[in-house]
């Protein structure tokens, strides 16, 4: 926008009635304010997450109330709760499943690294060894303000994405892959127990 | 109710072949249990369900636990001549108990109100395989806790109706509540690594050779 027309001019305009706009704008105006959750809970922080959605907190100020139960018509995964090993793989195909453009919001302890069931035996530590997170909310199980605030910064997060150029949204990459390998059942774990594609873990300083 | 060793008379008596001890708990619960043996086991918990001064009907919780082998010493007072006097010498024997698998049964009455009686089985050994016989022909609800110790422990429940894994799928091959399990070695990141956390991600860091020295420090494979 400001490449194209200056700032005080644009608000100046607004002011007497004329609006100016571009079309990145106006659709990720669109995009921001009617993200559609998946409906789907995991563990605690899925009640956390049904108290978002009710009328204290409600969501549907942000226009993230459409619950949807199938991940065709989704265009947020919040992952609501400890992430068993078992689970894992229905939770990478429902990801799978959901069109592009598509957001995921990893919700408390659990879903970020295990949480205080880390060294479970049937524990995923964290759902970014398989999918792509935007963002993290930190918390066991993190209060519904929490969700909200994480909801905001998703917004933000669409609000600056762009449409065209080089750095141009990753869903408008046709060589950004939009599908992750399914994790199969292996004999003592997940194979593979994290894909290397997707999980960079931080590097140890050690002394 | 009656004690213990009262239910272990009757029960004994009623079920003909049948071979009962107590296991006494000497911690604060007191909460001795019947070891029973596994041929006469389902007769037995029938006899407790349907007797009618105990009346068990309400099988509330099965566990599994897991004895690894281990000796017992014991001490005990011998008369024995020394330097031609008769004298009393402690003498302490080491006895070898070897491991086993148990599952225990918390019985209660909802006729009576009375309970909890614990009743346990116990596995030949720790093998892969360990056998016991099924109490959900007397119990249903012990169906899905049967099935729950077969997929942590390993025991198999021969008259089970639906004996499959519960908690983990079908084609893990370990049983994590075992003491000789070894989980998976899927260290990645630990903000604050720490015992053995913090020697088992010492196996994960990059070798450093220039000043760590000459050997590199490789991972290992767990289950090698």
């Amino acid at each position: 926008m400001s490449e194209q027309i200056d700032e005080a001019l644009r608000r100046e305009l607004q002011r007497q009635g004329v609006w100016v706009t571009s079309m990145q704008e106006l659709y990720n105006w669109g995009r921001k304010n009617s993200i559609w959750p998946l409906q789907f809970g995991l563990a605690c922080c899925a009640i956390e997450m049904i108290a978002t959605a009710a009328s204290r907190y409600d969501i549907a100020r942000f226009g993230g109330e459409v619950f949807r139960p199938s991940p065709r018509q989704a265009d947020l995964m919040i992952v609501a709760g400890t992430v068993t090993k078992k689970m894992a793989p229905q939770i990478v195909r429902l990801y799978n499943q959901m069109p592009d453009p598509k957001y995921v919001i990893s919700m408390g302890a659990c879903a970020i690294s295990g949480g205080p069931f880390k060294e479970g035996y049937n524990v995923l530590k964290g759902i970014d060894r398989y999918i792509p997170v935007d963002v993290y909310i930190p918390g066991c199980p993190p209060r519904p303000e929490a969700l909200l605030h994480a909801f905001m910064e998703l917004q933000r997060k669409i609000d600056s994405q762009k449409l065209t150029g080089a750095d141009k949204a990753e869903h408008l990459d046709p060589a950004e892959p939009s599908e992750f390998p399914v994790p199969a059942f292996g004999k003592h774990d997940l194979e593979p127990p994290a894909n290397r594609d997707v999980f960079h873990p931080p590097n140890i300083e050690r002394t | 109710m009656e004690s213990l060793e009262q239910i272990k008379t009757r029960a004994e008596a009623a079920v003909p072949g049948a071979k009962i001890d107590v296991v006494p708990n000497p911690g604060p619960a007191q909460q001795s249990s019947l070891l029973i043996d596994n041929e006469h086991a389902p007769a037995v918990a029938r006899f407790l369900r349907i007797d009618p001064a105990l009346r068990l009907d309400f099988c509330s919780n099965v566990t599994g636990v897991d004895w690894l082998d281990r000796t017992v010493k014991k001490t005990t007072k011998v008369k024995k001549l020394v330097d031609g006097e008769e004298k009393e010498v402690a003498e302490t024997s080491e006895e070898r108990i070897p491991g086993y698998l148990e599952a225990v049964y918390h019985l209660y009455s909802m006729t009576h109100k009375h309970g909890a009686v614990v009743i346990r089985m116990r596995t030949a050994d720790r093998a892969e395989g360990a056998r016991l016989p099924s109490l959900t022909p007397v119990w249903r609800s012990a169906e899905l806790q049967e099935r729950e110790i077969f997929d942590l422990y390993g025991i198999r429940f021969e008259g089970h109706p639906d004996l499959r894994r519960i908690l983990m799928w079908d084609e893990f091959v370990d049983h994590p509540m075992r003491k000789d399990y070894r989980e998976p070695d899927d260290y990645e990141y630990e903000p604050t690594p720490h015992d053995d956390v913090l020697e088992r991600a010492k196996q994960h860091y990059a070798p450093r050779p220039q000043l760590d020295g000459a050997e590199p420090i490789t991972a290992t494979d767990s289950h090698g």
